[in-house]
């Protein structure tokens, strides 16, 4: 019960940073919004929201609120330009530290990230190829979405026709046809017009939050819960399958479904994170590593303490990312300059080996 | 339960690895496959473990086709361990063997009090309740192997199949590992290994299968069976079969040796 005690407190004390973070994240920013009337501004939308739900039930209700004490651009930049950064970063890093996770145990790999089976290669191309045709923003996300999905579906179709171990196979396949993808974003940026389009793909690549709007949060989060409660769900069974196929089945564990249903789920949400966010490389892999170091290897624990530690992860960066230079440095350099020194320490340390 | 093997035939791509293999395992009884490498026992466990279907012939666990028996259904009958290996990623014991309640417990659900609770009664009968929060790759391959045959326990399933669960370990580990397997055919098991060792087959074995080239040489109690005919037929080797203790057990001797 020892371990047992170790993992809930961890994932209480994760949950605490995340809240603390968020309370954070709306202090920051170039327009001061003081934390007294923070508070009141949020509790002023609950209670109206709570009003204009319940105004059917209770008579009143609508009216509900606290009255308006403060400057209304205050509550626009908490409320419409905040908030929904805050909730799309968390919802981002949430999304990719548990694809990470998932992936890195349905496919026995430490080494797995979310990017494996060429989820962000299809998103950067179609992404690209969005900006080339001229889309406007909400047919970009869309794009890279349907394209990230498509090119795992692509890599899955073409692990099917070869024969051989089913795992590996499937990874060469994704490692195949994303870099197909990324050659196909590598021409559109060669024919892209270098004064505005390049600029725009170059700067998709890099991975921003800067556009995040109410819309998207809405946009993403439903492919986002939806692939986000299998995998909490079959948590256990993860645990199982990072035995090995032959294991897993002697246990009474259908190997090839739980895999399958475990890759659509966290390739959906790998194409939802990055088809709203850009290309944001090695949370996937440094998070779930940090959370196993906290919690243990146990799916049980891991899941949820990767999905809060990879939500105030990406929500720190990004804060850093908007505040630390008059200009907004692209989230995905910030968590590259994290990332790969982790990754070197990962391989070079002592003890547990890969 | 017993488990019965009748006229199995099985091959990959063009070559037949099993031509024909009979057997018969029964309750209470440990039964060694003997037989050099490369004459289809994994594959022959690969069969009777489900693990592969396209075969010709047939396998019963009390009579029933385990072809016809869903994955969980057929855990709950026939538990594998694995020689003690090393997992991509670390467990606690207790962990590890909670694992093999995984087929009791509904698709979306983890395992609850019964399910613990069975874990550490099998953990204790097994000897190994002190490792319970080691790491499963902490410990030595002889525990590894004995938290794996409690891993099958928790199964709940009553035919134990082992693949050389012996090979990598030392002596003493050896004897531990054997002698826990003579304890659970004593509880009306029945466990089947594959081994190299006919001494394990005198040893400790009720009956051997001796399988050379996909088929069945020789079946029947290791006395009878393991004779010195049987083991140049199957090693190539010339062997004296020696009888010790009013032939209550016998060895094996390379003929160079023994004759000097």
């Amino acid at each position: 019960m020892e371990e047992n005690r170790r993992g809930r407190i961890a994932l209480l004390g994760l949950g605490a940073a995340l809240l603390v973070l968020v309370f954070v994240s709306f202090l920051l920013g170039r327009y001061p919004v003081p934390p007294g009337m923070l508070l009141r501004i949020l509790l002023h939308k609950l209670l109206a929201g709570l009003g204009s739900l319940l105004s059917p039930l209770v008579p009143g209700a609508a009216g509900w609120g606290l009255g308006q004490s403060w400057d209304g651009s205050m509550e626009a930049v908490a409320w419409n330009i905040r908030l929904p950064r805050i909730l799309l970063s968390c919802l981002v890093g949430c999304c990719l530290s548990v694809a990470g996770a998932s992936y890195q145990g349905v496919f026995q790999n430490p080494m797995a990230s979310p990017d494996i089976l060429g989820a962000t290669n299809g998103a950067a191309f179609g992404a690209s190829l969005a900006i080339l045709l001229g889309a406007a923003s909400q047919m970009i996300t869309l794009s890279a979405f349907c394209f990230s999905i498509l090119t795992v579906a692509a890599a899955f179709f073409v692990s099917r026709l070869a024969g051989g171990k089913r795992v590996l196979t499937l990874v060469l396949a994704g490692i195949m046809v994303g870099s197909l993808f990324s050659a196909g974003t590598s021409f559109v940026k060669l024919v892209a017009d270098p004064s505005n389009q390049l600029p725009e793909i170059t700067y998709w690549l890099m991975g921003s939050l800067s556009g995040a709007k109410w819309k998207q949060v809405g946009l993403a989060v439903i492919p986002m819960a939806a692939g986000l409660l299998p995998l909490l769900l079959l948590r256990w069974r993860v645990n199982v399958l990072t035995l090995g196929d032959d294991e897993a089945r002697t246990m009474g564990v259908n190997a090839g479904r739980i895999r399958l249903i475990v890759i659509l789920c966290a390739t959906l949400i790998t194409a939802a994170s990055v088809a709203v966010s850009g290309m944001i490389g090695w949370v996937g892999l440094v998070i779930p590593h940090l959370s196993r170091k906290l919690v243990g290897n146990d799916y049980r624990r891991l899941t949820p303490a990767s999905m809060l530690f990879g939500a105030a992860f990406m929500l720190a960066v990004d804060d850093v990312s908007r505040n630390l230079l008059t200009v907004e440095i692209p989230i995905g350099i910030l968590t590259a300059f994290v990332g790969a020194p982790f990754f070197i320490w990962l391989i070079t340390r002592k003890g547990d080996a890969f | 339960m017993s488990i019965e093997v009748r006229d199995l035939r099985f091959g990959y791509g063009s070559g037949e690895v099993l031509r024909g293999v009979s057997f018969t395992a029964k309750s209470g009884e440990l039964t060694s496959i003997l037989g050099p490498n490369g004459v289809g026992k994994s594959t022959l466990f690969r069969c009777l473990l489900g693990l592969l279907k396209g075969y010709a012939g047939s396998i019963a666990v009390d009579g029933e086709d385990t072809r016809r028996l869903t994955a969980a259904k057929l855990a709950r009958r026939v538990a594998y361990i694995p020689q003690s290996h090393y997992p991509s990623f670390n467990y606690s014991v207790f962990n590890m063997v909670l694992m093999g309640t995984t087929s009791q417990i509904s698709l979306l659900s983890s395992p609850g009090e019964a399910q613990r609770a069975a874990a550490q009664a099998a953990l204790e009968r097994v000897g190994v309740a002190h490792l319970r929060d080691k790491g499963y790759t902490h410990i030595s391959g002889g525990e590894r192997q004995l938290v794996l045959i409690a891993r099958a326990l928790v199964q709940n399933a009553r035919v134990l199949v082992l693949d050389e669960p012996t090979a990598n370990l030392d002596y003493g580990n050896q004897i531990r590992v054997m002698e826990q397997l003579r304890l659970l055919t004593g509880e009306g098991y029945t466990v089947i290994q594959s081994t190299h060792n006919p001494e394990q087959a005198f040893l400790f074995s009720h009956s051997v299968v001796a399988m050379k080239e996909g088929r069945v040489l020789a079946e029947g109690p290791p006395a009878r069976v393991v004779t010195e005919e049987l083991m140049a037929a199957l090693y190539g080797a010339e062997i004296r079969v020696a009888s010790l203790y009013g032939d209550r057990v016998r060895v094996c001797v390379p003929r160079s040796v023994a004759e000097g």
